[in-house]
């Protein structure tokens, strides 16, 4: 363990984890007299130090607006702000920086995709395709959408193993289906999907193609050039960084042609009372002032992902995903729901005559934050025939002694019930 | 781990596994449907009021979790015979009991309904002990819509 720490090595010694580990704040406490033992963080992870110093120092040395100014603070903030554009642009692989646009969140940006783009290309009798396991984030926003054009949602089903059945999408993607949008990691029981395959039908049939990368992000490399779709979505406080920031990021041609979704200040070059012209592309989709800080925040997050590095992650997650199946398969009165072929970092669980909200707050009592609820997912939640699960989720900083205590609280759960 | 035990008592465990006046009743006049969104539990409360306002019969269907179930039994056994303005004055002292403000009353004079004053300290909770309720007044109200606990 003599190793000498270099920040960009790949470590995956678990001395190194530990140091990783010492760097979130959040996790070092206690709830109800024991240590926190954090497995929600696919609903959002905690954030490192860089994250939270990196909020900070902008709003205690570069405060103040971005695009707007001529002062020196606002150059500075445009400088940081514009920077994480780039950085951004660089993690996903994407060629062009100018396709990267600052949302809210990935709701946002799911959002701002139906509103623009597809709002012009899907009319009545087009279909959108989107698969039983969506967040309801990539649901509503096409339902909304296709009731409004008179369009079909169409779904791509999946198994009881929770994989997508993909051996019919040559009938489920034809000449009218205009999107599809498609999560790239299921929140609610982990799978990851062959998005490529479904990418590379939809195109063959010139639809627009959107991935929801909410739950891959943090957890694997992305390379939006080799996966070929149009646009790709994701939030950072999913990624270590703060909440109410998200990225879109577009294909440069497409976002070129799109029409502006919101209007205001930023997203405009001239305006008179007759008509606007409006700034170009990324810009002219973020309109009025941008969360500054969540941005730079962001780029802390970013730091802090390939300083650790995917092979690091990568590994250390698996491990923690096969010792956490190994072990809640040994329990009795214990059902896993779901058994993707390529899981990530998310186990979900039901308990014999348990109902998960009871569970959730016995092991909160322990200290175990787990989530309980339809993970928003709730059309999911009737596919496999629950109203609710348990579910635990993984990031960098959980660890071995993490599984021991899920397995521990929910002995304890099963121990006050029977 | 002697907290939980507090709000888990037997009385709500045994309710929770085997709810009473559970299941749907031919006699009634009155329903209406609860639903809590945060974890899913939905309750259908039936009541059969008779014309000088007294709850007679009293029933309920649904899922949910150990403190929504218990709470819908329980208060189907106590509640049978009164009058809905006592049903009212109940829920009033039981509400004050699980989230009041200031000091927490015991549940002096809530008998049985008593069990559930662990609720108080698991906010996130108070919505599940009191969804059956919640939906029982509004079924007394004798307005047919679903209600919510947001
Ligand atoms: C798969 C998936 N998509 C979309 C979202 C929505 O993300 P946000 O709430 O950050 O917009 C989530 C978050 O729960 C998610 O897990």
């Amino acid at each position: 363990m003599n190793r000498t720490p270099q920040a960009n090595e790949s470590c995956p010694s678990f001395s190194n984890l530990d140091q990783v580990r010492r760097r979130f704040p959040c996790l070092q406490q206690e709830i109800h007299g024991n240590p926190l033992v954090y497995l929600d963080s696919a609903a959002t992870t905690q954030k490192p130090t860089q994250v939270l110093q990196a909020v900070e120092s902008f709003y205690q040395e570069d405060c103040s607006n971005v695009h707007r100014g001529v002062h020196t603070l606002s150059e500075r903030a445009t400088i940081r702000y514009e920077a994480v554009r780039a950085k951004v642009a660089q993690f996903i692989h994407a060629p062009d920086p100018h396709g990267v646009i600052f949302t809210s969140g990935t709701t946002e940006a799911i959002n701002l995709v139906a509103r623009t783009i597809g709002r012009d290309r899907v009319s009545s009798g087009d279909q959108v395709l989107i698969s039983a396991m969506e967040h309801h984030a990539n649901i509503v926003p096409w339902q909304m959408l296709c009731e409004e054009q008179g369009a079909k949602l169409v779904i791509i089903p999946c198994t009881d193993d929770g994989d997508l059945i993909l051996d019919d999408l040559q009938s489920l993607i034809t000449d009218r289906t205009k999107v599809v949008s498609i999560g790239h990691v299921s929140n609610a029981v982990g799978t990851l999907h062959d998005i490529q395959k479904v990418i590379a039908f939809a195109r063959e049939k010139g639809a627009i193609t959107m991935i929801d990368s909410a739950q891959a992000i943090s957890h694997l490399p992305i390379d939006v050039e080799q996966l070929g779709c149009d646009f790709l979505a994701f939030s950072a406080h999913k990624m270590y960084g703060p909440t109410g920031t998200g990225v879109l990021w577009g294909r440069k041609e497409l976002l070129d042609q799109m029409s502006p979704w919101q209007g205001g200040g930023d997203m405009i070059r001239t305006v008179t009372f007759e008509n606007s012209t409006f700034a170009d592309v990324p810009w002219k989709f973020e309109a009025g002032t941008p969360h500054i800080a969540g941005v730079i925040g962001l780029g802390a997050a970013l730091d802090f992902i390939q300083e650790v590095g995917f092979e690091t992650i990568q590994s250390h997650e698996q491990q923690l995903l096969e010792e956490t199946v190994t072990r809640l398969d040994r329990l009795d009165g214990l059902t896993i729901i779901g058994r993707p072929k390529n899981r990530i970092s998310v186990v979900s669980f039901v308990l014999d005559r348990i109902h998960p909200h009871d569970a959730g707050t016995i092991m909160d009592q322990q200290g175990v934050a787990i989530r309980a609820g339809h993970h928003c997912a709730m059309p999911l939640m009737s596919r496999f025939g629950v109203a609710a699960t348990i579910r635990t989720s993984f990031a960098i900083y959980n660890t071995l002694d993490d599984i021991d205590a899920l397995v521990a609280a929910i002995e304890s759960v099963q121990e006050v019930f029977n | 781990m002697n907290d939980i035990r507090e709000l888990y008592q037997e009385m709500i465990l045994d309710h929770s596994r085997s709810p009473r006046n559970f299941g749907p009743k031919s006699k009634h006049n009155l329903s209406a449907k609860g639903h809590n969104p945060l974890c899913g539990d939905d309750v259908e409360m039936h009541v059969l009021r008779t014309a000088d306002g007294v709850v007679e019969e009293i029933c309920f269907e649904g899922s949910g979790c150990a403190i929504s179930t218990a709470s819908a039994s329980i208060l189907t056994g106590v509640l049978k015979g009164r009058s809905e303005e006592e049903v009212r004055e109940i829920f009033a002292s039981f509400r004050q009991m699980v989230a009041g403000q200031g000091d927490a009353p015991a549940g002096e004079g809530l008998g049985k309904l008593a069990v559930f004053s662990g609720v108080r300290q698991y906010p996130a909770r108070v919505k599940c002990a009191t969804l059956a309720w919640h939906t029982l007044i509004q079924a007394l109200s004798g307005v047919e819509e679903e209600v919510s606990t947001e």
